[in-house]
C-alpha cells in the first residue's frame, strides 16, 4: 500500500522528496477533468449504434447538451495544452534550459529508455535484474507523448468540426471526412490506453494498489525513491541536490483530494472500457 | 299469450282478405296482386313479432317511412322479390335476401368483385360484410345524410364495427388487424374525427366502397404501384413531384421494390413528417433497399446523432429530398453539383463550393471512392492494434511478475538486491 496518509507527526519531518511542482500538479487536475468529461460526451458518438449510448446521451441532457459539455472540456484541455507549451516555451528560450531536451529530466526518448525497456521485460519473465530507473521511465514518456500527440491530433481534428465553415476557408470539404475519422480513432486509442495501461501503472499493478498518489501530492516517500528511482536517488545525492528536493509529506486534504479524484476517474475509467469492450465483442 | 293471440288474428285476416281479393278476380289467379306494405306490416309492423323461436320479425314503419327506399314508395316485395307471388300466410320462414341488385345492378357488381364477396363466397367468414352490414336494412338513409351508416363522417364507426373490433378480428384472423385504432391517431384519422373536416379521407377514400380488393390484387386501388395515384387523388401536387422522381419513375415501369406513398408513411397509421421519431424511422426505410449508403451515412456525425434518437441533424430527405429524388447526376437532384451548396446552407448558413466537398458518406474502406481516407482509416488501424497489443501483452507480464513477486512476499526487499534473488 503506497498511499500512506502519514500521522500528523510527522507531517513536518523531511520525509519525502518533491517531484512535481504545484503547477504540474494543477495541469495534471485540469488534463484528467477534462479528459474524462471529453471522454463521456464523446464516446456516445462513436458508439450511437449501441442501446447505451443513446442512455448515455439522454444522461448527458441529450447530444446538443452533451455537445456543449464536450466543447467546454475542449476549451479546459487547450488551455493546459497552451500553458503546458508556454512553459516549455519559457523554459527553453527564456532560461535556455537544455536539460529539457537531453538528460536524465529530459521528456525526449534517448537510448537508455530502450534498454531499460527491454531489461523491464526481461525482469518480467525472470531472464534478469530489475532495471535502475531515473527521473522518467519509459512507460512514462511514452504516456506523455501519447497524450501530446493526441492533444495535438484530437484537438486540431476537433476544432476543424468544431467550426467546418471557418475552416473551409483555408481547407477543402473532404478535411472533414479525415478529421472526423482520425478525431474518433485517435480518441478510442487515448481512452483505452490511459483507462488500461495508465491506470494500470498509476493504480492497479500491485505495488501501486489502489494509487500513486504522487501526481497529486507532488511528493514521494524516500523508500520510493530510493526503492522505484536508483539511479535518481544516486544522481542527486553525488550533486548534493537531495536536499534541495527534501520536503515534508502533503497537507491531509491533500491526500484526501487526490484519492478520492483519483478513486472518481479510475471508476469512471474503467467502466468506459467496460462498455467499449462490450461494444467491440458483439 | 295476448299477443301471439293478435297475431293470429291478424294472420287470419289478412288471409281472409288476401282470399277475397283472389276470389274478386280469377282472371289474374296465375300473377296475384302482391301483397301491400300495408299487408306485411299488418304483422310486422308491431314491435313484438317474432318467429317460433323467438327471433323478432319486426319492421317498423317510421324508420322504414323515413328511409330513402321509404320515401321512394318503394313497397316490401320490391326487395324481397320472393314474396311477391305469394298467396299463403304466413309465408315460409326462409326467405331469399333482399334482393338489392334489381336496382343497384353496378353496386352488387362491383360488392362481387370485393373481398367481402370473395370472403362469404368461399364459405370461410361468413360474417364478412354484405349490403345490410354496412347500410342497415329497413333505414337505410343515403350516404350524404349525416344519419346514414355511410355518411363520410360515420363510415369509420361502420368499419370500425369488424376492422376496430379486436374480438371479431381474432375469431375470423383479419390479416391486417385493428386498423381503426391505427387511423384514428393518424393525421387523417385526427383531421376527421378531431377537427370534423369533410376533406379528409376515410377507408373508402382509398379502398373504394363496394369493390374493395386485396393489396395483393392488381386491380386495387391499394395495390402497391397503385397507391401513388390513390394518394395523389387528394396530394396532387406531391404525386406530381414523386412521379417525376427516380422512385415514381421506377415505379411507374412496374418495380416491385421503388417505395411507394405508404413504403415511408405507413398506411393507415400516417404521422406529420415533422414528427420526431417519424423522420428516424423513414431512416431505416430508406436503408432496407440503400444499405451502403446507410452504413456510410451511420459513420458521419449526422447519422451518429440520428441513431441516439435526436432528429435535428441531417436525414436521408433533408440532403436527398422527400418527394422529390433524382440520381445525383440529374440537375434537379438537390445533391446536384449546382444544387449542393444550396442543400448544405439549409443547415450550415456559410457553406460554400469548399465546404460541401465534405462527402457525407465517405466510406474509409473503399480505395476507390476515397483513397486519402482508405490509408489514413489503416494507418489508424495500425496504430491502434500495435498500441494495444504491445502495452496488452507489457500489461500481462508485468502484472503476472508482481503478482508472482507479492505472493511470495519478496516485495519489500525486490529492489535492494535484484540480482541476487534473481540469480543472474
Amino acid at each position: 500500500m503506497s498511499v500512506q496518509v502519514p500521522d500528523a507527526g510527522r507531517l513536518t519531518a523531511h520525509t519525502h522528496y518533491r517531484r512535481f511542482s504545484r503547477e504540474e500538479r494543477l495541469l495534471h487536475g485540469f488534463l484528467m477533468f477534462s479528459f474524462v468529461g471529453l471522454a463521456f460526451t464523446g464516446l456516445p458518438l462513436l458508439f450511437s449504434h449501441e442501446a447505451w449510448a443513446a442512455t448515455l446521451a439522454r444522461f448527458l441532457g441529450g447530444f446538443e447538451s452533451a455537445g456543449t459539455i464536450h466543447r467546454l472540456c475542449a476549451i479546459v484541455m487547450i488551455g493546459v495544452f497552451t500553458v503546458h507549451l508556454s512553459r516549455i516555451v519559457r523554459r527553453l528560450f527564456g532560461q535556455k534550459d537544455l536539460t529539457l531536451l537531453w538528460g536524465p529530466t529530459s521528456m525526449v526518448p534517448q537510448p537508455r529508455d530502450v534498454l531499460e525497456m527491454v531489461a523491464h521485460i526481461r525482469w518480467f519473465v525472470g531472464a534478469g535484474p530489475h532495471p535502475r530507473f531515473e527521473h522518467f521511465t519509459y512507460w512514462e514518456k511514452f504516456d506523455y507523448w501519447a497524450v501530446f500527440w493526441g492533444m495535438a491530433i484530437i484537438g486540431s481534428s476537433g476544432l476543424i468540426l468544431w467550426l467546418p465553415e471557418a475552416f473551409a476557408y483555408v481547407l477543402p470539404g473532404w478535411v472533414f471526412n479525415i478529421a472526423s475519422l482520425i478525431h474518433g480513432e485517435e480518441a478510442l486509442l487515448a481512452v483505452v490506453f490511459i483507462f488500461t495501461f495508465h491506470f494500470f501503472t498509476g493504480h492497479l499493478r500491485p505495488e501501486k494498489f489502489p494509487m500513486d498518489s504522487v501526481i497529486f501530492t507532488g511528493r514521494v516517500t524516500v523508500k520510493e525513491m530510493e526503492e522505484e528511482r536508483p539511479d535518481e536517488y544516486e544522481r542527486l545525492r553525488r550533486t548534493g541536490r537531495l536536499d534541495e528536493l527534501a520536503s515534508p509529506a502533503a497537507p491531509r486534504w491533500v491526500y484526501r483530494l487526490g484519492r478520492t479524484a483519483g478513486g472518481v476517474a479510475v471508476v469512471l475509467g474503467l467502466l468506459m472500457v467496460a462498455l467499449i469492450v462490450f461494444a467491440e465483442l458483439k | 299469450m295476448t299477443r301471439a293471440l293478435l297475431i293470429c288474428c291478424r294472420v287470419v285476416l289478412a288471409l281472409a282478405v288476401a282470399a277475397s281479393v283472389a276470389s274478386a278476380s280469377p282472371q289474374k289467379a296465375a300473377s296475384p296482386k302482391p301483397p301491400s306494405n300495408d299487408d306485411c306490416l299488418a304483422c310486422h309492423g308491431d314491435a313484438g313479432a317474432a318467429r317460433a323461436d323467438g327471433r323478432s320479425v319486426a319492421v317498423l314503419p317510421e324508420p322504414f317511412a323515413g328511409s330513402i327506399h321509404g320515401m321512394g314508395g318503394l313497397s316490401c316485395v320490391d326487395c324481397h322479390t320472393d314474396l311477391a307471388a305469394l298467396t299463403e300466410y304466413p309465408h315460409a320462414e326462409q326467405l331469399q335476401p333482399a334482393q338489392c341488385a334489381t336496382c343497384h345492378d353496378k353496386a352488387v357488381a362491383a360488392y362481387g368483385q370485393g373481398v367481402h364477396a370473395q370472403e362469404r363466397q368461399s364459405g370461410g367468414k361468413l360474417a364478412a360484410a354484405s349490403c345490410a352490414d354496412c347500410h342497415g336494412s329497413h333505414d337505410i338513409k343515403p350516404s350524404a345524410d349525416p344519419e346514414s351508416r355511410t355518411h363520410h363522417a360515420r363510415l369509420l364507426d361502420t368499419c370500425g364495427r369488424c376492422h376496430g373490433n379486436d374480438e371479431i378480428i381474432k375469431r375470423d384472423k383479419i390479416a391486417i388487424g385493428n386498423v381503426v385504432d391505427l387511423f384514428k391517431d393518424s393525421i387523417h384519422g385526427r383531421a376527421l374525427i378531431k377537427s370534423g373536416l369533410s376533406v379528409a379521407p376515410t377507408c373508402t377514400d382509398c379502398h373504394g366502397s363496394h369493390d374493395i380488393r386485396r393489396k395483393r390484387d392488381p386491380a386495387s386501388t391499394v395495390f402497391r404501384n397503385t397507391i401513388p395515384a390513390t394518394c395523389s387523388s387528394c396530394h396532387e401536387g406531391i404525386g406530381r413531384e414523386y412521379w417525376e422522381s427516380v422512385h415514381g419513375t421506377q415505379v411507374a415501369k412496374g418495380s416491385p421494390l421503388a417505395p411507394v406513398c405508404t413504403s415511408c408513411h405507413t398506411a393507415h397509421e400516417i404521422r406529420r413528417s415533422d414528427v420526431e421519431g417519424w423522420a428516424l424511422e423513414v431512416i431505416k426505410e430508406c436503408g432496407t433497399c440503400h444499405e451502403h449508403s446507410l452504413e456510410t451515412y451511420r459513420d458521419t456525425f449526422h447519422g451518429q446523432v440520428t441513431a441516439l434518437g435526436y432528429a435535428r441533424v441531417a436525414s436521408c430527405a433533408d440532403c436527398h429530398g422527400a418527394h422529390n429524388v433524382f440520381p445525383k447526376s440529374d440537375p434537379r437532384s438537390t445533391v446536384s453539383a449546382e444544387k449542393r451548396v444550396a442543400t448544405c446552407k439549409q443547415c450550415h448558413e456559410g457553406a460554400t463550393a469548399s465546404f460541401v466537398k465534405f462527402d457525407p458518406h465517405a466510406d474509409p474502406g473503399s480505395r476507390e471512392r476515397n483513397p486519402t481516407l482508405y490509408y489514413i482509416a489503416q494507418f489508424m488501424k495500425m496504430l491502434l492494434l500495435g498500441v494495444f497489443s504491445f502495452f496488452g501483452v507489457l500489461m500481462t507480464l508485468w502484472l503476472g511478475r508482481s503478482v508472482q513477486l507479492k505472493a511470495a512476499g519478496e516485495w519489500r526487499r525486490r529492489k535492494v538486491d535484484d540480482s541476487a534473488e534473481d540469480g543472474e
